[in-house]
């Protein structure tokens, strides 16, 4: 190396910074003609890498982003490494342009979500749930959709590093070397913290370091999941599963659950619970299920149960507790009612245990999964009691290596790390120091261990305070297996190699194991050849996605452990509950932009976090209504203060209805320091508010109002002041209980806001109808099953390009996206009934955009879809204006990054990439009905019902978004569109929408209604 | 002209004093007693080629320009980053854009009603206030031209909205709109701008005529046309003149009836209304004289021109004022009239949210500025006052810019679907168009008084009862 001429640094920064475009690449194989090029830089100009990676401007660090993606775009380049071919002979089913479809699984938190990866080109671009995966179905929600941005992430970290400077892998395996053969012995203290394992290879690797380095300790930590395995294990005496199946449930109660969003089964339960939900003509009264939920901050499943009960926190367990008396006789309601938040309680439990003991074995009582032990505990009793264990409740393994309680875990970690016993640790993932309990102050007794590396997908805080942090590889560039929530197991297969030099946890372990040379796919196909795999049967695991019949067998569960005494009401203060961020989760999320961008469900906040609370609460605080109301017009708020265990917080107010008296919520996961151009500054790290002794809260909660006030909330949907009489009359929701439904199904087609009645009139036009002789594709759109769950927009952006707009822009309502998901409230605002609206085009037939648009970019197709010509648009915004629904999306700005390389290989290559100054808006992703036709035209026939299906269909868990045909009487829409409860939105406007809605349709108990049917009279 | 053998009206008929007819009957006088054609070609042409340029004029053209610049940097920053800049979002898609495009366009009505109209009803008051009037129209197109040119999301494909021949082979959309205000406002530009120029060319040949300075009459040379004139000259003059003043007539209705139709033809509550056209153009007029009684008075005191712009033209133009104002508060009411009749639940609401809503404010304000203000204008005290005059046009103006303001985001941003409500706030960079487009106007005008005669010299010189000794009958001295 000394011989070639030496490289200056700055000139090597001109090389790489000004290159564009097709010097680019031919300067790179320059660059890149020495394999040790990176070692070189590094050792040869130590100084200037540090520099680099401390205090580079943001235009230098796009430019070197810009080069590192190329330098890693060149390990595709190379011959590969396993199964991936170079392109020497056309591969048999690779045709460009068309997309190819993979199976592999998404973990979180250890648990695997079957996909299907659409790969352009060997690109991934788009992730879709896998039909034969228990755990998805097909769907999807908005973390395996987004998760297609986390790989083409260019925050992600790109290089091994050692104490900050960059290094390498084999440099990084030789500094483990002296640490292993210490460690031979007697462990010499090395630890090895990893999240949660199912992976069943990992596991087997995991347990050969224990056995070849006996005084080698295993800690797992992941800031959620323990309350369940300690509910599991507190209701049925040891570490299992539940798992649930909600087709054969009459009658759910969520204690605390919200089982349609969260844990690693929500998608399928999601699709089971909506088959009984589900409202056709004809029909009969069979079917329909009816929900109860007991919760605190409203929640996807609250949102669209039958009744709900808002309770302060540790309320949930005491209404358990009513509940499981009541099912033995042992507690009869009060006369006294008490009242919950303006809800009466006793009625509540009387009614609902009432039907609990109708539908013995066809019921069942779901725990949240961060609800205490004692609630889990309670919910099975009741489960027990009604015999729904075996039937809808099964109870198997636990589907994780070795689960065991996490916090206790990382206790003993951080007690040795503090009492200097740990000499060497190795982080596998996650980011404890960000997110460890407050009080096990995890980042000083990191300080106390000499040698700490960090596996991880960015150099992210716990990184910082590591010697050596290693790149990991997403699950997308990597071998790898994962049990779903059932236990099915699911081989992970890489759609790319990986982007930016990425590390499994596979190959680092193996790397303790046996060296350099263990890859992820060596690890995981010996470890199941090893237990009798054939390669055909290999073949067809990978082809599925899964391996057929791993599900886990239900074992002899019966409750065994005994209820604890109810604990002694603490008092005084305010009640927090602390959860993880639904769009974030616990923080991983964070540098996630569209997840940022993505309106929480219920709140429809973007970019921050708050903190919840009802309006009593509010008012009592000193926050009252008119401040409230002006407030969420002007999308602003004031910082209050939280002070809990110690540890204070300042955190912006927000009031939702529905919400308990006395309590309060806050979402971890926001306020990263280090986590990425995007996560950095959004919101506000609520993690010091979470000690060991309150991981999901408690009472005692000091709030106070500071002065500060006017903070701007990216909230994309108003808030309180709109009137509900207002949503009323203008029929834009239109809803029934089942019982009404029953006696008049046409309900939903009264028209709102016609001059007279009869509308015939209105529909009359001067010219003759157009005739749709081809195709006419329309949308129907379920609103009785939609939860809110996001999972659609998300898809919708991924699959359409949607560009990320920031909190400023989100803050000035120009938000891009396609789908928005509209929430309304109806009833007393202390509980009231909520409502989801999926909105996107409504593809008029008498579009209002088109006749205003002064240069046709906005047009009719002959298949009756109001298309939209970007490259014709000049941008007047005119037709937006028109738009009754409101549905347009302006580029306000270059939105668009047409920079970022590594974001450019993300893009859906069928889809346009829009500029600035152009409006864009819902097609009903006509590139893939484009792809539909051109695929039956091959085949000289008609399109088949279910060839097309838009993204937001398709990820749909609920399936309440359908999209096909009207002109074909078969499919499914024009059946949908014959229902009684299917009604246009706006539809006096005659507009024609080809998206119509189906009228929601809940089942209360009549018992619980009655009382309430005086006051609905007037509404 | 045939000349007859007819005594002059003006020695027949007993005078004023004759007829001892109170004094409050006499009509005041559309020019000052005293002056020859020599005096009036004297006093306007004075300003323009002997006077040297007054200081005041310099500090109101560099103020003006200082306007101008805020004007080119606003655009700049425009053109460069993107609409983005302004306060527009998704449910309110115009702001101050089209706010102030409707408000200037109506400003220019008052030049063309002037003009036109007044020139074809005979109303010889115009005379002294037409020119001004014209360049008032002039500048202020061309002041509201730059909005409906910049506010489109990428404006260097504007030339999209003009049906050309191209390799498209697409025709511009002709049901649109703002189709129709392409046509509609290049029409008024265009035949504002010949209208002006044609009734300047006489006047131009005098200043030529009168010029000291070589240069200055080869300028005022070129753009005399080579005016001589002669009978023949002048025949064909007052042909060209009454035909572009025929032209005009219609503009007058057609260009804000259009403009209002960018607003009527869309079917949003406070927008979707049968009455516009009348309304705007009502409108507009109001804002025009309201406009040019701004400019007049202080231009009229400055210029001592008190000779030709008399009271009778204030006093006229307040009485105009009036007129239109209550057209403009009868449509204000008609809008509550047929909301709360027709019993669309969107309009009742429209309307309720325009006065209680979070834009209420500016909608009693709008009633205020122009409902109230101008009734002023029934009392002969306030109609020959100058200062009342200038503070009810004033009114006027703001009144008529919230109005437009109350029709366009105040009626987006609350439509249809509440989930998608929002608010409108101006930017920075909305006020530095708004205030750079009032600096460009002022910049125009002032340059046009300092290089153009002001005041129709030929025109006023008709005034004079000298002029009149030849007239046939039917022209009567005032």
């Amino acid at each position: 190396m000394s011989e070639t001429k030496p490289l200056d640094f700055t000139k090597f920064r001109e090389r790489i910074g000004d290159l564009r475009g097709k010097d680019y690449w031919r300067s790179l194989e320059e660059l890149s003609r020495s394999e040790v090029f990176d070692e070189f830089f590094q050792s040869e100009f130590p100084r200037q890498a540090v520099a680099l990676s401390n205090g580079v401007d943001r235009r230098n660090f796009m430019k070197l982003m810009g080069a590192s993606v190329a330098l890693a775009g060149l390990t595709g380049c190379r011959p590969p490494a396993e199964q991936i071919v170079p392109y020497v002979n056309q591969p048999e089913n690779l045709v460009p342009g068309k997309p190819i479809y993979f199976a592999t699984a998404m973990p979180l938190s250890g648990y695997a979500r079957g996909v299907l990866v659409e790969s352009h080109m060997y690109r991934p671009t788009k992730i879709e749930g896998n039909p034969e995966h228990p755990a998805s179905r097909g769907a999807s929600d908005a973390f395996m959709q987004a998760s297609i941005l986390n790989l083409y992430d260019p925050d992600r970290s790109q290089v091994v590093r050692r104490m900050g400077e960059i290094s390498t892998w084999s440099e990084f395996v030789a500094a483990l070397q002296p640490i292993l053969t210490a460690a031979k012995a007697n462990g010499a203290g090395l630890r090895i913290l990893s999240q949660t394992i199912t992976s069943p290879t990992l596991g087997a690797q995991m347990q050969q370091i224990l056995s070849q380095f006996p005084g080698v300790r295993w800690h797992q930590w992941e800031p959620a999941g323990d309350a369940l395995r300690e509910g599991n294990r507190l209701a049925f005496g040891s570490y299992v599963n539940t798992v649930y199946d909600f087709t054969k449930a009459n009658v759910v109660v969520s204690l605390g659950s919200d089982f349609l969003e969260e844990g690693p089964g929500h998608l399928r339960y999601a699709r089971d619970f909506s088959t009984r939900r589900r409202v056709r003509a004809g029909q009969g009264d069979a079917g329909m299920n009816r929900l109860y939920a007991i919760e605190t901050a409203p929640s996807s499943t609250g949102s669209i149960a039958d009744h709900r009960l808002p309770v302060k926190p540790s309320d949930i367990e005491s209404v358990g507790r009513e509940i499981l008396a009541a099912l033995s006789g042992a507690w009869t309601a009060p006369a006294q009612t008490a009242h919950a938040g303006g809800v009466p309680r006793a009625p509540f439990v009387a009614a609902l245990v009432k039907d609990l003991l109708a539908n013995r074995g066809a019921s069942v009582v779901v725990p949240g999964d961060d609800q205490p032990p004692a609630v889990h505990a309670i919910a099975h009793a009741i489960n027990s009691a009604l015999g729904n264990i075996g039937s809808t409740v099964t109870v198997i393994d636990s589907p994780e290596v070795a689960p065991v309680n996490q916090l206790e875990s990382l206790r003993e970690l951080v007690t040795d790390m503090h009492a200097g016993a740990v000499r060497s640790l190795l982080i596998l993932g996650g980011n404890p120091v960000f997110d460890a309990p407050v009080d096990f102050r995890f980042k000083d007794a990191l300080q106390k261990v000499p040698f700490r590396a960090h596996l991880s997908l960015y150099n992210d805080e716990t990184s910082l305070q590591c010697h050596w942090h290693v790149p990991e590889t997403h699950y997308l560039e990597t071998w790898g297996d994962a049990r779903a929530y059932d236990g099915t197991v699911s081989i992970m297969q890489p759609l790319i190699a990986p982007l930016y030099n990425g590390r499994s946890a596979h190959e680092v372990l193996g790397s303790i194991l046996g060296g350099l040379d263990t890859s992820s796919h060596a690890a995981v196909r010996n470890y199941w050849f090893g237990r009798g795999a054939t390669e055909a049967a290999w073949r067809k695991w990978l082809h599925d996605g899964l391996v057929e019949n791993s599900a886990l067998p239900a074992r002899g569960g019966s409750v065994a452990g005994s209820i604890p005494a109810a604990a002694p009401a603490q008092a005084g203060g305010i009640e927090l509950e602390i959860k993880l961020d639904p769009t974030l989760y616990d923080g991983r999320f964070a540098n996630n932009s569209w997840l940022q961008e993505l309106p929480k469900p219920q709140t429809k906040i973007t970019w921050d976090n708050v903190l919840l609370m009802g309006p009593r609460t509010a008012d009592a605080l000193g926050f009252g209504k008119e401040e409230r109301d002006r407030m969420f017009n002007e999308l602003q708020t004031r910082i209050a203060e939280v002070e809990y265990r110690g540890a204070k917080v300042e955190l912006p107010v927000w009031v939702v209805p529905g919400y308990p008296d006395g309590a309060a919520t806050v979402y971890l996961g926001s306020g990263r320091v280090n986590g990425g151009k995007v996560a950095t500054g959004a919101g506000t790290n609520t993690y010091p508010l979470r000690p060991s002794t309150a991981m999901h809260g408690g009472p005692g909660a000091r709030i106070t109002m500071t002065s500060r006030g006017a903070y701007p909330i990216a909230c994309t949907q108003e808030h309180q002041s709109i009137d509900p009489k207002v949503v009323g009359e203008r029929g834009i929701i239109r809803e029934a209980s089942f019982e009404e439904y029953q006696k008049n199904p046409k309900f939903a087609q009264i028209v709102h806001a016609a001059p007279e009645p009869g509308l015939e009139h209105m529909h009359e036009s001067m010219y003759s109808p157009y005739e749709y002789k081809g195709h006419a594709w329309a949308m129907v759109i379920d609103t009785t099953v939609c939860t809110g769950c996001n999972g659609c927009v998300i898809a919708c952006q991924s699959e359409n390009n949607i560009a990320v707009v920031g909190k400023e822009e989100v803050v000035k309502e120009r938000e891009l996206h396609w789908l928005r998901i509209d929430r309304y409230y109806k009833g007393d605002p202390e509980n009231p009934e909520v409502f989801h609206q999926p909105v996107p085009c409504m593809q008029c037939e008498n579009a209002p955009c088109e006749p205003v648009c002064p240069v046709a970019a906005t047009s009719h197709s002959e298949e009756g879809l109001n298309d939209m010509t970007y490259n014709r648009c000049v941008g007047t915004r005119y037709c937006s204006n028109n738009c009754p629904y409101k549905v347009r999306r302006f580029n306000f700005f270059h939105y668009s990054d047409y920079d970022t390389p590594a974001l450019k290989a993300m893009r859906n290559p069928d889809v346009t990439v829009r500029t600035r100054g152009v409006m864009e808006k819902c097609t009903y992703c006509v590139q893939r009905i484009n792809h539909g036709k051109i695929e039956a035209k091959k085949e000289d026939r008609r399109v088949r019902d279910g060839e097309v299906v838009t993204a937001c269909q398709q990820a749909c868990p609920t399936n309440a978004i359908v999209f096909g045909d009207m002109n074909d009487p078969a499919s499914v829409v024009a059946k949908l569109k014959q229902e009684p409860a299917n009604y246009a939105l706006l539809e006096e406007l005659n507009t024609r929408p080809r998206t119509t809605y189906l009228a929601t349709i809940r089942n209360p108990n009549p018992e619980l209604v009655k009382p309430q049917a005086a006051e609905e009279a007037h509404h | 002209m045939a000349e007859k053998e007819t005594t002059p009206v003006h020695e027949v008929r007993p005078t004023t004093q004759e007829l001892r007819v109170p004094a409050r009957f006499i009509p005041s006088p559309t020019i000052e007693p005293g002056h020859s054609f020599a005096t009036i070609t004297d006093h306007i042409s004075t300003i323009v080629l002997r006077r040297k340029t007054p200081i005041g004029w310099l500090i109101g053209f560099l103020i003006s320009l200082m306007g101008v610049g805020i004007l080119t940097l606003s655009l700049t920053v425009l053109v460069g980053k993107g609409v983005g800049i302004w306060g527009i979002n998704h449910p309110v898609g115009w702001g101050f854009d089209i706010i102030n495009f409707v408000w200037w366009i109506g400003i220019g009505h008052a030049g063309t009603l002037i003009s036109a109209i007044l020139l074809l009803l005979r109303q010889e008051w115009r005379t002294s206030i037409n020119r001004f009037a014209e360049a008032m129209t002039l500048f202020a197109v061309a002041s509201a031209g730059i909005y409906p040119a910049l506010h489109t999301g990428r404006p260097w494909f504007d030339y999209w909205l003009f049906p050309y021949p191209n390799t498209m082979g697409l025709w511009p959309q002709f049901r649109s709109p703002l189709m129709w205000d392409v046509f509609a406002v290049s029409t008024y530009a265009t035949v504002s701008a010949l209208f002006w120029y044609v009734g300047l060319v006489p006047d131009l040949a005098t200043l030529r005529d009168r010029a000291t300075n070589l240069w200055v009459k080869r300028i005022y040379g070129m753009f005399a046309l080579g005016w001589r004139g002669s009978a023949k000259h002048w025949y064909r003059y007052e042909h060209a003149y009454l035909l572009l003043a025929g032209l005009s007539t219609p503009l007058v209705l057609s260009v804000h009836t259009i403009v209002s139709f960018d607003f009527a033809v869309a079917q949003l509550p406070g927008w979707h209304a049968t009455f516009f056209p009348p309304y705007f153009v009502a409108g507009a007029v109001f804002a025009g004289f309201a406009m040019v009684l701004t400019l007049a008075i202080p231009a009229r005191k400055f210029f001592r021109l008190e000779d030709f712009i008399t009271m009778k033209h204030l006093e006229n133009m307040g009485k105009v004022l009036l007129a239109t104002g209550m057209i403009v508060v009868y449509a204000y009411a008609m809008e509550w009239f047929y909301g709360i009749y027709s019993g669309n639940p969107f309009e009742i609401f429209m309307l309720k949210n325009r006065a209680t809503g979070p834009y209420g404010s500016m909608y009693i304000a709008l009633w205020i500025c122009n409902g109230l203000a101008p009734q002023l204008m029934w009392f002969k005290r306030f109609r020959t006052s100058t200062f009342w005059l200038f503070v009810v046009a004033m009114f006027v103006n703001v009144g008529m810019w919230l109005e437009r303001f109350v029709i366009i985001p105040a009626s987006l941003h609350r439509d249809f679907l509440p989930s998608s409500w929002g608010m409108y706030h101006g930017t920075v960079w909305d006020w530095g168009v708004y205030v750079g487009s009032i600096g460009l106007f002022f910049a125009l005008l002032f340059l046009f008084v300092r290089l153009l005669p002001m005041i129709s010299i030929f025109e006023m010189r008709t005034l004079l009862p000298e002029a009149q000794a030849h007239h046939t009958e039917g022209t009567e001295a005032q």
